[in-house]
């Protein structure tokens, strides 16, 4: 149910972004989707690829940071207020959101976005309860277009 | 897989090179009391400045009567070697210098020292003595990536492991995939370099898979730069290795100055051949054992370069309590800092070693840092540069921020000054084989 999202430290310096996109693309990664969060000093480049293990290896190799975290694909209709309800049932809980952003493609009329929690495995049992689709990787890296 | 087989255990057995490390005090006193009156004999008879400034003080070879008559004689500082480059502090004929390094002068010319067939000897013998204190034995393996060259580490370590019986594994310094790959495919079991280099060492070989753990090496013979406590406990946690701090300098005759023994609890002098005092940086008066002040050294046995109370600027206490390891030559604390390393930013004193005591108190140890040093509008600017480890990144950039706050208010804490704190890229603080050299100065004067 939960996804390892791949995180690589950055110095905020003009150029840096190129390298690990670089890296990735000569190791024949495909990213599926990806969010960039950035600080005064420094970014984080957040990236879903396929074999985040192959693609840890591939930049550790290279001399950057990485980390590996847990993340949940949540399926949102696709129109206004589709994300609003997902949020008002994880804001009457205990569980926090750290950030989100969104997948580059739908099933359907539904959104796929990325969530990541403080508690991961109690925000699954939380959406699942409220019949919320969380959606299993295999299923997303099952599509490479749509 | 376990560290030690039979054939790599370390040896605290007694060498029988080690003799003199034994030596009763009685004895251990007239025997530098002996050598002291013939070498200030020598010095005087063959080294114009020596002469000149004993004449100076109305002093003869014969006013050294007793080892507290040292006091009597002048120091030597670093510029007298610079202005007797390259050979004026010499005491031998040329044709009987066998041998000639020098340091890397890091403003203007090299530091150049002399060694004749006997002083060879003895520095061989004193790298004998500084391997057997580390527990290495005729059985190790010994990988040397100090460098070689005139540089004294390379050579010095290289003689010295070489007379112990061990196997010598000359990769010098550089080319650090290829000595992970010496290391793990020649089963070295025990390694000389800086402990920087090291640092550096354990990353790279982490980046290939390769865990320092899982290979038979067990002991790291560090020196050449000064290096803290917790620094030694990361180095042994990270990679299961006992490290080990020698002391030496180019001044003296490089490395085997002093060793730490099984015990890693202070750094024994070997006194019978470099002579220790310590006092007080201004006044130049000794101070009690236990307290803090300049290391101050003599040759008692060097022939082609002796050297009269050298200051090393190395800032140390004498250990006065009599170590478990049952050496009667006495014990200086670690080097921590010298007093040159100091440098001063907005009125207050900063030294290396006090930032990275700092950061390696904070959680998640850090230890490849720079301090940048700039002028900004007049003011003074300290920044840490500490490069983000694999422990401590995290996808949130909350945790990273707290971290900074951290270590800014872990410097503010141990400094009395602000800093600002930058996480930077693994591999951007440049390494060095040599002495790291943590701070860069761009205030311009």
């Amino acid at each position: 149910m939960k996804i390892n999202q791949l995180s690589v430290f950055l110095e905020n310096k003009p150029g840096q972004l190129s390298g690990p996109c670089a890296a990735l693309a000569e190791a024949g990664v495909n990213i599926l989707t990806m969010s960039l969060a950035d600080t005064q000093q420094f970014g984080i480049l957040r990236l879903i690829v396929r074999d985040p293990d192959q693609a840890k290896g591939v930049l550790e190799s290279a001399g950057w940071v990485v980390n590996l975290a847990e993340v949940v694909a949540i399926e949102v209709p696709d129109r206004p207020g589709g994300l609003a309800e997902v949020l008002k049932v994880i804001e009457g809980s205990a569980v926090n959101i750290e950030y989100i952003y969104a997948f580059t493609f739908r099933r359907a009329d539904k959104a796929v976005i990325v969530f990541r929690f403080d508690d991961p495995d109690a925000a699954v049992a939380l959406l699942t309860s409220h019949g919320v689709n969380v959606v299993d990787p295999v299923e997303l890296y099952g599509r490479d277009a749509d | 897989m376990a560290k030690a087989t039979p054939s790599k255990q370390s040896s605290t057995e007694f060498h029988p090179v080690s003799a003199p490390d034994y030596l009763p005090a009685p004895q251990l006193r007239d025997l530098q009391l002996h050598r002291l009156k013939q070498m200030v004999r020598r010095a005087y008879q063959h080294v114009d400045l020596f002469r000149r400034r004993m004449d100076e003080r109305k002093l003869t070879p014969d006013h050294v009567r007793s080892l507290e008559d040292i006091r009597k004689l002048p120091f030597t500082v670093k510029t007298d070697l610079r202005d007797t480059y390259p050979f004026g502090l010499f005491a031998s004929e040329i044709r009987d210098v066998v041998r000639v390094h020098a340091s890397s002068g890091t403003t203007g010319k090299p530091i150049v020292v002399a060694y004749t067939a006997d002083d060879v000897k003895v520095w061989t013998e004193v790298m004998v003595r500084t391997f057997a204190a580390c527990t290495l034995h005729a059985g190790d393996i010994i990988q040397n990536s100090y460098g070689y060259g005139l540089f004294t580490g390379g050579l010095g370590a290289h003689y010295g492991a070489e007379a112990l019986g061990a196997t010598v594994i000359p990769t010098s310094g550089g080319n650090t995939d290829r000595q992970i790959m010496v290391m793990k495919d020649f089963c070295v079991t025990a390694i000389c370099c800086t402990p920087s280099y090291f640092l550096h060492l354990i990353d790279r070989a982490a980046e290939q898979g390769i865990a320092l753990k899982s290979l038979p090496i067990r002991a790291g013979i560090f020196g050449a730069e000064p290096w803290t406590e917790p620094m030694r406990q990361r180095i042994e946690a990270e990679s299961g290795i006992k490290a080990f701090d020698i002391y030496g300098l180019t001044e003296l005759i490089g490395p085997g100055v002093g060793s730490e023994c099984a015990h890693q609890a202070g750094l024994h002098i070997f006194e019978d051949h470099f002579y220790p005092e310590v006092v007080d940086p201004d006044s130049g008066e000794p101070v009690p054992d236990g307290q803090e002040g300049e290391l101050i050294l003599t040759t008692l046995s060097k022939q082609a370069m002796p050297m009269i109370r050298y200051r090393t600027r190395d800032v140390t206490t004498v250990i006065p309590e009599p170590c478990a390891c049952g050496r009667t030559i006495r014990r200086i604390q670690r080097i921590g800092r010298r007093s040159d390393d100091m440098f001063i930013i907005r009125g207050v004193n900063v030294f290396p070693s006090q930032v990275e005591a700092a950061l390696l108190a904070v959680e998640g140890t850090l230890p490849h840092y720079r301090i940048v040093l700039t002028r900004q509008k007049d003011l003074d600017q300290m920044e840490v540069q500490v490069e983000v480890t694999a422990e401590v990144f995290s996808d949130r950039v909350r945790a990273l921020e707290d971290l900074r706050a951290k270590l800014a208010k872990a410097l503010d804490n141990a400094l009395g000054i602000r800093v600002t704190v930058s996480l930077v890229e693994p591999h951007t603080i440049p390494r060095s084989e040599g002495k790291a050299r943590r701070v860069q100065d761009d205030r311009s004067m």
